[in-house]
């Protein structure tokens, strides 16, 4: 049960029952021993065990910098980390050691979190399977859970176990799986399309999509620049204010934060929800929706309805063509800053040096995967000057539309809308590569997407496991800047659920000891 | 909407990406098709929309300079530098033409 588990590892630290040296050396040990999930591209383990040891001598002086001091955390790779590579798993940025680091990442550290690493993704975030990195795929840890093989039946003897592994979804697969496994107590993610909200349904934790515009973006590599966010995974819905708090706000490094003041939030324990307006967009209602989600959405939305909220059903009319204008605006965006890609000052440089066009070319012929060429590719063409009305300013203009869409329903009373976040459980990885990268991404993107779009806040709610013994997770859109209101109702929602805690054998093997009285681990 | 060797090249010329081999040509057949349907949506009198924050003013710093001096941190990622420039090749080349480049859309 994840009631009552807040102030447990901080207060486990503030009180001297571990030391932030032991937290670290365990996270990085569980790390080793799970390595086949490929969740890390990059371990940082002497700059980790430095940081943890500066936090052990601040809480010596009774002195630690916040709750976040000494908590270990891990970063997806498309973040810049000074003096650690960076590489959004690409072979462009291979060898690529940041000179510094991104605003969020900078904000973790100066409040003492101990970052252990750089987690795996899809090459540059394109994609929705963390399976078309130049790392290799990511494994969802719930694939070795005792509750996903109790439920899958081998279909031979000479059937290989190991065939059978689960993506995490995407791209902040790595992120989503590092917290999912107990490696870290939160982990930064991307959400452009979806990034970190898929992810963290399919592997049983908590992923939030701040409002664009909340949290800087200074250091993420962008890929969209005006959806991208940096997104927040963690194991409840407590810890993800804690680090919402601790990033949130202003940043001179980025025009694109709003200026208001942001105060960071600690989340009421709501009781009483008759004041609360839920609705329920038809249109979610989609194409390739299991019936299993299905009926846990409904479950949901009758669980708020028995509490005493009104729940309405809503019309989110343009919602179809969200994906379509993502696609023209994604591949537009991403051929612009991509081209910043050639070999000159950082990153892969070809040897070609006949010319800086050719070097250029063979730079990027070799540096980028076809997912990523294919994206830049199409982008240029809604770009050409005969192309620019009809695709470009043509998605603008639906944009605008998809964004007002949301408008007119906050507007006319609902507070939160509550979706599903995915189309259906975990696919195995031997399915899901049989469909390629923007087909899948289509597919996968359709419940995620439009929030983008609109820039409003979005949470993936872990709700309860699936018939395979997968986790399955629903998720809450709220107006923007409204986190609070947003988390207050995504709290209430997980006490009531209460999502069971995966059973893995290399954590129990572990064995924790702070843990033992503390299902869900978390930090705050 | 037809897709000519031509459009190919001038798009492989801009991106300076290449298209590789065939599936190449035939995702980026498939991304046209798959955006046409943006034309279903009739969005007349409907303005562009740039950003989400369209409602507020973009923070513009004072024009102080607040950092640098890192020039030794930036050339270490450059793989081709000397003293303190990036070293790149002659420039004012123009790419090869479709015939003379090495590409898949050459027996295209």
């Amino acid at each position: 049960s994840v009631i009552g588990v807040r102030f447990q590892v901080a207060a486990a630290l503030q009180e001297g029952r571990v030391t932030p040296a032991e937290l670290c050396q365990r996270c990085l040990s569980l790390i080793k021993s799970t390595k086949f999930l490929n969740a890390y591209i990059t371990v940082a383990e002497e700059t980790a065990l430095k940081q943890a040891e500066e936090s052990e001598r601040r809480y010596r002086r009774g002195q630690p910098l916040g709750v976040l001091d000494g908590i270990p955390v891990a970063v997806k790779d498309n973040f810049n980390t000074a003096g650690i590579e960076t590489t959004c798993a690409s072979n462009m940025l291979k060898g690529y050691i940041s000179p510094y680091n991104a605003t969020v990442v900078q904000k973790l550290l100066d409040q003492g979190a101990v970052l252990l690493g750089k987690t795996n993704l899809d090459e540059f975030a394109m994609g929705s399977g963390s399976t078309d990195g130049v790392f290799g795929p990511v494994r969802n840890p719930w694939s070795y859970s005792r509750q996903y093989k109790e439920k899958s039946v081998p279909k031979s003897h000479s059937e290989d176990k190991e065939s059978n592994w689960v993506i995490t979804g995407g791209s902040s697969g790595g992120s989503a799986a590092a917290v999912s496994s107990f490696t870290c107590f939160a982990a930064l993610g991307s959400d452009t399309g979806g990034s970190t909200r898929n992810p963290a349904a399919h592997c049983g934790v908590v992923g939030l999509k701040p409002t664009y515009g909340l949290i800087s973006r200074h250091g993420l590599i962008p890929l969209v620049n005006s959806m991208d966010v940096p997104g927040i995974l963690t194991r409840c819905v407590d810890d993800a204010a804690v680090l919402l708090g601790s990033l949130a706000g202003h940043d001179p490094k980025d025009s694109t934060t709003i200026q208001d003041n942001f105060k960071p939030f600690e989340l009421p324990n709501l009781t009483d929800v008759s004041k609360l307006s839920i609705g329920i967009p038809k249109e979610y209602h989609a194409p390739g929706l299991s019936s299993e989600i299905l009926a846990l959405w409904s479950k949901a939305a009758d669980l708020f309805k028995n509490s005493g909220a009104k729940v309405i059903e809503v019309s989110l009319p343009h919602t179809r063509y969200s994906i379509v204008c993502y696609h023209v605006l994604c591949t537009a965006e991403v051929a612009s800053n991509m081209a910043r890609f050639d070999g000159l000052e950082y990153g892969h440089r070809s040897d070609m040096n006949r010319s800086t066009e050719s070097m250029y070319a063979a730079t990027r012929r070799e540096g980028f995967n076809d997912v990523v060429r294919g994206r830049i590719l199409s982008g240029n063409y809604f770009l050409l000057k005969q192309n620019y009305e009809n695709y470009f300013i043509k998605a603008q203009k639906v944009r605008r539309l998809i964004a007002n869409d949301f408008v007119k329903v906050f507007q006319s009373g609902v507070d939160i809308l509550l979706t599903p976040t995915t189309l259906s459980d975990a696919v195995p990885y031997m399915e899901f590569i049989k469909e390629d990268n923007r087909t899948r991404s289509a597919q996968d993107d359709i419940l995620t997407q439009a929030a983008n779009m609109a820039g409003l806040p979005a949470i993936s709610v872990p709700t309860a496991l699936s018939e395979r013994g997968l986790p399955v997770g629903l998720q809450f859109i709220g107006r923007s800047f409204q986190e609070k209101q947003l988390l207050t109702v995504a709290k209430w929602f997980e006490n009531q659920v209460k999502f069971p805690m995966i059973q893995l054998e290399e954590v129990k093997r572990h064995n924790h000891d702070v843990f033992q009285h503390q299902k869900s681990a978390s930090f705050s | 909407q037809e897709v000519t060797v031509d459009m190919l090249d001038h798009l492989e010329q801009l991106a300076l990406v290449d298209f590789r081999d065939a599936e190449g040509v035939a995702r980026l057949q498939k991304a046209i098709q798959f955006a046409d349907q943006l034309h279903e949506v009739n969005t007349d009198g409907v303005e562009p929309m740039d950003s989400v924050l369209e409602d507020r003013c973009l923070y513009l710093r004072e024009d102080d300079v607040t950092e640098g001096n890192c020039t030794k941190e930036l050339l270490k990622n450059a793989r081709e530098k000397v003293e303190e420039y990036f070293v790149a090749p002659p420039g004012n080349i123009p790419l090869p033409k479709l015939e003379e480049r090495e590409t898949f859309l050459q027996g295209f």
